[in-house]
């Protein structure tokens, strides 16, 4: 059994901090759906709002590190070009896609896809963040923002789920190595 | 845009606004330069800021300084104000749709040469 420290970078960036974020996702859109004054005591309100603060803060702290450390560490060896006569692909993921016709789409779409739509992730999350730290427990009675907000964060969500799973769908037909 | 709001309550909206805004202007910014950098040669030679990253270097780059400039900016602009929210919410979310639509393979895939 072996890992290579290409494969933990891949790890990390996909499994540590991107399955943060999606799995922290849901328990955010609870809590941001639930925010409702007729819902809760003042006490309760301020607890909640606090708790809110940190886990988005948190949520938003993970996705830019996903795509940071997808971008500037893994993209890298995914992209790298073999060198001129190179017949084994294994360790050229890009190359390896493109060399066939069955399997050019995983790059020509999925990667494409993935590498761009993954920032509009951190952006959309930020948003939120800063919007609930702004309003604190005030967010609860301005419905308007409340609303922009899961919208955002329901975006935020989806881009990063449409390049988590690509990714996990690239890894399977060429993985860094 | 800036007006007096209708809700009473203590914080004005300006801030959040312009966080939202900016986010807005930041997704429609890499929508563009992932058209853009799909349509001319040139422009994404303009965008390698790194050698191993490639064209997306520079496209994220860009969108991260536009995004965080333009926050501030509107921040310390609404920072004080009630802002119309809703036009801007509404805004932000075209802009945001820019972003999604700019980032869509077949849609800036129209956009490359021939």
């Amino acid at each position: 059994m072996e890992i290579t420290s290409r494969e933990v970078w891949t790890f990390i960036h996909g499994m540590g901090f991107g399955a943060v974020f999606l799995l922290a996702f849901a328990g955010g859109l609870v809590e941001l759906y639930s925010m409702r004054p007729e819902w809760m005591t003042a006490e309760g309100m301020r607890t909640r709002v606090n708790r809110m603060k940190a886990g988005l803060w948190i949520m938003a702290g993970t996705v830019w590190l996903t795509v940071i450390t997808g971008t500037f560490i893994v993209y890298p060896w995914y992209r790298a070009a073999p060198p001129e006569g190179t017949t084994d692909l294994s360790i050229f993921p890009r190359s390896l896609l493109l060399s066939q016709p069955n399997t050019a789409g995983w790059h020509t779409f999925g990667m494409e896809w993935k590498e761009h739509v993954g920032w509009l992730a951190p952006i959309a999350a930020t948003v939120v963040a800063a919007i609930v730290s702004y309003y604190g427990p005030e967010i609860s009675r301005r419905m308007g923002e409340r609303r922009a907000v899961a919208i955002f964060f329901i975006i935020a969500f989806l881009a990063a789920a449409a390049a988590g799973a690509f990714g996990a769908f690239i890894t399977k037909a060429a993985a860094v190595r | 845009m800036a007006e007096q709001a209708s809700e009473n309550t203590s914080l004005p909206n300006g801030p959040a606004a312009a966080a939202l805004l900016a986010g807005g202007m930041g997704a429609a910014v890499l929508g563009i330069v992932t058209t853009l950098s799909e349509a001319s040669a040139g422009f994404a030679s303009a965008m390698r800021w790194s050698a191993a990253v490639g064209p997306l270097s520079g496209k994220v780059g860009v969108t991260l300084i536009l995004y965080l400039l333009s926050w501030v900016i509107l921040h310390f602009s609404w920072r004080n104000k009630n802002v119309r929210f809703n036009q801007v919410a509404t805004i932000a979310f075209i802009l945001l749709a820019i972003g999604l639509l700019g980032t869509f393979p077949p849609i800036f895939g129209l956009f490359a040469p021939e």
